[in-house]
């Protein structure tokens, strides 16, 4: 069907109609350009409403920084050639336009020192600016992860790229399977991460310091972490862990056999909350799908695991024993305390299982049986002298008891003798 | 006892001991079936007696001060020979004179024991059981836990609130504009030294009070013993009413024993100034009648601020209350039944809305 807008007519009349259009307008701002897209239909309206939420409108910057052209003129001339105007930006030419700005440190010292400058460097290397220097335009530019027209500061929770938002961003396309055909990649991640403990961290918890998708891909740089690297992105927040994977025979095992290191157990994006039944051999077991049965490093599998459970009970019998001292009005609170102190041997204990060393992880339950022993024992110590006290309180009624039958007897003795 | 004896004779040489006794020796108890109205008062001034000997043992090891009020108080709790049983004691003796000084107030209020020329008797009474519930207040905060601070706060906050001295008395109460170790070190100087003397001060006045008035028979039975003399039946205060009192003083202490023992005084946490106020702060149990009315006033009637208003009401409550026997001078039914009604309703009122208080959410 032929309409206006497609047929060739639209380009040549538009401008003048245009004008005709924006006069009133004209004479109440100093940016014509808005006067007349603010008009316009999707996607090329922009108003001033729009634009004024955006970060480079307040710091003072304009249509022209990115279009070119002459916002202060009202004729047809605002956007010609003598002007500068370079029109609808083409998406090879976003991340070069971007960078002429935010790859000058000078620049960019005006308005922000602290901003860094070397994004455009960064996205070169970057899955989606190598494709895009290879001509594949699909791939993403600065304005699909922050926006157009009304770009927030990343400190903004409405911003595209606030940590709050990033993976529904990185979804927009990571997780459309129509769009992202021809990639080979999945299109899982974004509904695996949503039901991780990381999602769960960052969402649910509002811990913004919890990893997102450019945590460990990057930002800029955005590629998937090599097989060699995982450790590396993991460690950059699970430190203890990574010493202790240091320390593994694992660690040259997994490298030898070109495994992605702490993913081998705990996947990628979908990575839960670790429990000791990973250890096990149940459904959630990660052990047995390379070791065999019997083998060394099942009997110390088996030997941790065993640790780990008599610790947990230890400290489980420890706070029934407190709860019904306290629940008996016993001061306790010292013994709760101590408690912490062996709920954080356990804690431990469990991170040194990432060394694959039995007798390190059983320095760790050591430490936390003689803690959860010491509570058991304060708790006891507690529910005997409870005992004790109602004894006491046994003999002190039995006491008051006589007294008052005593009372008694005497009074009616006197009364009886009054009379 | 031949020591006793040489002991007695030795001070009535010099005091004229028999002479001092006398009146106690003549004294007499009204007998009729509300009689046992009468241990109230007597079961209060143990209570006050118990508070009296287990605070002076607590000031052995209380410290206080924001960095040492809470250790201090669990070391007590742990640490110290009997400290548990001591504390305990206090707090349940605390909340049980309240609960006695209640029930006596408004025992007198039924029997109608304030007429004249009781008034004064009366007025004492009831500036006693303000101060009651002064010690009640500032001692709630010395163990400086979590609970006791922020309904410390909400407290003197409500204070605040009064007209035009509100603010002045919030700042004197607190030591500042906040609830610190200062509001703490004052109101343990309230608790141990002001309101103690004041207490003991009023105490003696209302026992010579008693003493010198008698003790008030209710008008029913009044009208009966005029009507018919020899249905009259007295009792000897001493020995025969003091050893009564004495079984009720025995059985308090069994009370007391038994609370503390089975459940010893929480503890709770150490208060945390910069720590969020927890869910469901609540003021102590005899406080609530008022923290709900307050809760429930609308933040706006008409042009005035609700809260104000609530403590308005209150404060003009409380004030005719202890003029109360001034209004029943004629000793008119019309009189009777109106403060008889006043008593019914203040009761039902402070019952329910205490009720509501603990089960509202």
């Amino acid at each position: 069907m032929a309409t206006w807008r497609n047929n060739g007519l639209h380009k040549a009349l538009l401008p003048p109609l245009l004008m005709i259009l924006c006069g009133a307008a004209r004479a109440q701002t100093a940016n014509t350009c808005l006067d007349c897209h603010s008009l316009l239909d999707p996607p090329l309206q922009v108003t001033q409403e729009r634009f004024s939420r955006d970060i480079h409108a307040q710091k003072g910057l304009t249509c022209a920084s990115c279009h070119g052209g002459d916002p202060t003129r009202a004729d047809a001339d605002a956007m010609s050639k003598q002007a500068g105007f370079r029109g609808k930006i083409q998406r090879a030419q976003i991340p070069e336009l971007c960078g002429r700005c935010h790859s000058d440190g000078a620049f960019m010292r005006q308005y922000n020192p602290s901003l860094r400058t070397d994004q455009l460097s960064q996205y070169r290397t970057s899955v989606h600016g190598k494709r895009l220097a290879r001509g594949d335009t699909k791939v993403a530019v600065c304005i699909d992860c922050h926006g157009v027209h009304d770009l927030r500061p990343a400190s903004d929770t409405r911003s595209k790229i606030n940590p709050l938002n990033v993976a529904e961003t990185c979804s927009r396309c990571h997780s459309d399977a129509e769009y992202m055909k021809g990639y080979s990649i999945p299109t899982d991640q974004f509904a695996k991460y949503s039901k991780s403990v990381h999602h769960e961290a960052m969402a649910v918890r509002g811990d913004l310091s919890a990893p997102t998708c450019t945590t460990c891909h990057g930002n800029h740089g955005a590629a998937p972490p090599g097989v060699d690297s995982v450790e590396n992105v993991c460690s950059t927040c699970h430190v203890f862990q990574a010493q202790m994977y240091e320390k593994s025979s694992h660690k040259a095992a997994f490298q030898a056999a070109s495994l992605p290191g702490c993913v081998v157990c705990h996947s990628n994006h979908g990575i839960t909350q670790p429990t000791d039944a990973k250890l096990g051999t149940g459904p959630e077991a990660v052990c047995m799908q390379c070791h065999s049965p019997g083998d060394a490093c099942d009997q110390a599998r088996v030997k941790m695991l065993g640790d780990l459970a008599s610790l947990d009970a230890a400290i489980q019998s420890a706070n029934k024993v407190l709860g019904i001292a306290e629940s008996s009005g016993m001061e306790v609170s010292q013994a709760r305390l101590e408690q912490d102190q062996a709920r954080d041997e356990l804690t431990k204990a469990r991170v040194t299982i990432h060394s694959f060393q039995t007798q390190l992880v059983e320095q760790d339950i050591q430490a936390g049986m003689r803690i959860a022993a010491k509570t058991q024992a304060e708790g006891k110590a507690a529910l005997v002298e409870r005992n004790w006290r109602r004894m006491g309180l046994g003999f002190s009624l039995g006491a008051i008891l006589i007294v008052l039958v005593g009372l008694r007897l005497y009074i009616r003795q006197i009364e009886v003798k009054a009379k | 006892m031949r020591l006793l004896v040489r002991v007695r004779d030795w001070l009535d040489e010099r005091f004229h001991w028999a002479d001092l006794i006398g009146p106690l020796k003549k004294k007499t108890v009204p007998v009729h079936k509300l009689s046992y109205w009468y241990f109230l008062g007597g079961i209060t001034l143990f209570l006050f007696i118990i508070q009296v000997c287990t605070g002076i043992l607590l000031l052995l090891y209380y410290r206080p001060g924001a960095n040492e009020a809470f250790e201090s108080v669990q070391y007590i709790m742990t640490r110290v020979q009997f400290g548990w049983l001591v504390r305990s004691i206090h707090s349940w003796a605390a909340n049980l004179m309240i609960l006695t000084a209640f029930t006596h107030m408004f025992s007198v209020v039924f029997l109608r024991a304030y007429r004249r020329p009781r008034e004064l008797t009366w007025v004492s009474g009831m500036l006693l059981l303000f101060l009651v519930m002064g010690f009640g207040f500032s001692g709630y905060l010395l163990p400086w836990n979590t609970l006791a601070f922020f309904a410390t706060k909400v407290g003197t906050e409500i204070t605040g609130q009064v007209p035009l001295i509100g603010h002045s008395l919030m700042v004197f109460l607190r030591g500042g504009e906040e609830v610190t170790g200062a509001t703490l070190t004052r109101f343990f100087g309230f608790h141990v030294a002001v309101l103690p003397g004041l207490t003991t001060l009023l105490i003696l006045v209302h026992l010579a009070l008693v003493q010198y008035f008698g003790i008030s028979v209710p008008p029913g039975v009044e009208a009966r013993w005029s009507a018919a003399p020899a249905e009259a039946r007295q009792m000897k205060f001493f020995p025969n009413f003091f050893l009564r009192e004495l079984m009720a003083w025995y059985i308090a202490l069994a009370v007391l024993g038994a609370l503390a023992a089975i459940r010893p005084w929480e503890l709770g946490a150490k208060a945390d100034p910069f720590a969020p106020a927890p869910a469901g702060i609540r003021p102590e149990w005899y406080f609530m009648f008022m923290f709900q009315t307050l809760k429930k006033i609308p933040a706006k009637v008409w042009f005035l601020d609700g809260e104000v208003i609530g403590i308005l009401v209150f404060g003009i409550a409380a004030f005719v209350w202890l003029l109360l026997p001034f209004f029943d001078q004629a000793g008119s039914g019309r009189a009777k039944k109106l403060i008889t009604g006043a008593g019914v309703f203040a009761l039902t009122y402070i019952i329910a809305m205490t009720l509501y208080g603990y089960m509202a959410k």
